[in-house]
């Protein structure tokens, strides 16, 4: 059985999870479903299925069962896509399987956060077979000279699951989970087209992406898809400005591994400050203009 | 249609746990337990399925000991039609109850199987992909729209980039995000009133065994306490001073 195949689903997830890879040791395979690229990560071998879409997770799954049966790791970065079809694979190759690796505490030992991050567990795993999705940010990818030759690989898929239809994604700003910065807004922005002004601006200026409180996709303010938190999205920038957020423990479990947080908000008693590097009691609708027009 | 939601028990997802000083558990001394918050909104939406189109049984089951019976009591509350437990006091892991969900399916043969996408105490997310790939049946995770048609189902999900919509033949395995429902309120006169309702307990079916064993837990590091500043100038200025901008 070969050591380990990371699954990226496409260029930049595989910058992403190379660092588990390399940390992990002991060598690599990589398997990149669409896009082209990634040769430089030092992996022994670079598979490439070059699809225009990444299927069902059911076709998916039977896809890539053949492959996988052939290695002791498999890992994905971690995302609701890799979890979609990782957790299905564990279930095809009845193998243990670790959710959000943060770290690698021993032989056959991970660390993975658990009840919205307030407690970080240690697990061993049993069998000679072991899943994984990884959060990135406790595995900076290490670069190197070794490019790996691409080989193309013909993955027949096959399922009962159809897809009827998919939001495009929208173009301009940099992924949430994959961004340097990260400026977000609660639900004090009110509306819609204020927090795009505000949040979007800020953001549009220091390069980053846009992310949201769950309350403010709720009431309609910002797309699902900025959600940040336990449920949403877990980011890890190295610069996280929060803007009108109290600081649920929903919300907080999905910033915690940002390097710089910085907190914006008028009432000098949100929970936030307790966990923000800098923190600026003031009223958003001044500040953010205010930083987006001096930085 | 027959719908099986399987619910789990949880310390209170907006309790503040800690873990035992030994690192061998979570202390839930004084913690309160609830249903599963994305399998209550599996619940919710199997009742709505029912209310709206009637020829629909729902069907409860958890794995567990015997105080997982106060949650079984609560879906039934919500309007699920009977209710099995699965008693064990074995330890579990995502991979143990897709094992028993999947012989006790192999039984009951629901139409479709409606559940939380993770559980907000070990928060794996494994559980229904799991089930699905033993069952051999296809999956929608992260759903926040179901619509039943013709011996199919359409189910609008949500992705890391936006959504998109999966039309899967039943039988099927459907795994609920936060926007699928808002879970209606349950009176304490509700459970009470659900007491008339079936609930039997059965012991387990498989002989499989967890393949992660929790070594210890512990609590996160704090964070380094961090500074206030006055203004936005002063902001700027410790953004700089740290080479954030």
């Amino acid at each position: 059985m070969k050591n380990f195949l990371l699954i990226a689903f496409d260029p930049d997830d595989a910058l992403q999870g190379a660092g588990f890879a390399q940390s992990v040791g002991g060598g690599f395979d990589l398997l990149l479903l669409t896009g082209e690229g990634s040769l430089s990560l030092g992996a022994e071998k670079v598979m490439t299925t070059n699809w225009e879409t990444i299927p069902p997770a059911d076709s998916l799954a039977t896809g890539l069962l053949a492959l996988c049966q052939g290695y002791g790791k498999v890992a994905a970065v971690s995302s609701m896509r890799s979890k979609d079809v990782l957790a299905r694979l564990a279930g095809l190759l009845d193998c243990a399987m670790v959710t959000d690796v943060i770290a690698i505490a021993g032989e056959d030992q991970y660390v993975r956060p658990m009840v919205a991050g307030s407690i970080l567990a240690t697990v061993a795993v049993r069998g000679d077979q072991t899943l994984f999705t990884v959060r990135p940010a406790g595995f900076p990818t290490q670069a190197t000279d070794q490019v790996s030759e691409a080989e193309p690989l013909d993955l027949p898929v096959a399922g009962k699951t159809s897809r009827l239809s998919e939001s495009a994604k929208k173009g301009g700003r940099p992924d949430l989970a994959m961004a340097k910065v990260v400026v977000s807004g609660g639900k004090p922005l009110g509306d819609a087209a204020t927090f795009e002004q505000v949040i979007g601006g800020l953001a549009d200026k220091l390069g980053g992406a846009v992310g949201a409180t769950r309350a403010a996709v709720d009431s309609g303010i910002a797309a699902n898809e900025l959600q940040v938190g336990q449920t949403g999205k877990i980011v890890a920038p190295d610069l996280y400005i929060a803007a009108g957020i109290s600081g649920s423990t929903q919300h907080m479990a999905g910033i915690k591994d940002s390097k710089l947080i910085v907190a914006i908000n008028k009432d000098p008693d949100a929970p936030i400050f307790e966990m923000a590097d800098i923190g600026l009691v003031a009223d958003l609708f001044q500040a953010v203009p205010e930083l987006t027009s001096k930085v | 249609m027959k719908i099986l939601v399987p619910v789990k028990r949880v310390v209170d997802p907006y309790a503040k746990v800690r873990p035992l000083p030994d690192g061998s558990g979570l202390d839930t001394a004084g913690v309160k337990f609830d249903i599963n918050p994305f399998d209550e909104i599996a619940v919710e939406e199997a009742v709505r399925m029912k209310e709206q189109q009637g020829d629909v049984t729902i069907l409860v089951v958890s794995i567990g000991g015997p105080e997982c019976e106060e949650q079984l009591r609560k879906a039934l509350a919500i309007g699920a039609d009977e209710a099995i437990l699965i008693e064990t006091t074995d330890s579990l892991d995502s991979s143990v109850v897709a094992s028993e969900l999947k012989a006790f399916i192999d039984e009951v043969k629901p139409d479709l199987v409606l559940m939380g996408k993770q559980a907000t105490d070990e928060d794996t997310n494994q559980a229904g992909q799991r089930l699905a790939a033993k069952l051999d049946w296809p999956q929608a995770t992260f759903a926040s729209k179901i619509e039943r048609g013709d011996g199919v189902i359409h189910v609008t999900r949500e992705t890391d980039t936006g959504e998109e919509t999966l039309s899967l033949p039943l039988p099927a395995v459907v795994t609920a995000d936060l926007r699928l429902n808002e879970p209606r309120y349950i009176a304490m006169v509700g459970i009470m009133k659900a007491r008339s309702k079936p609930l039997s307990k059965r012991g387990r079916l498989t002989d499989a065994k967890p393949k992660l064993k929790i070594v210890r837990l512990d609590s996160p590091p704090p964070r380094a306490a961090g500074i206030r500043v006055k203004s936005v100038d002063e902001l700027v200025s410790a953004l700089k001073e740290r080479g954030a901008l």
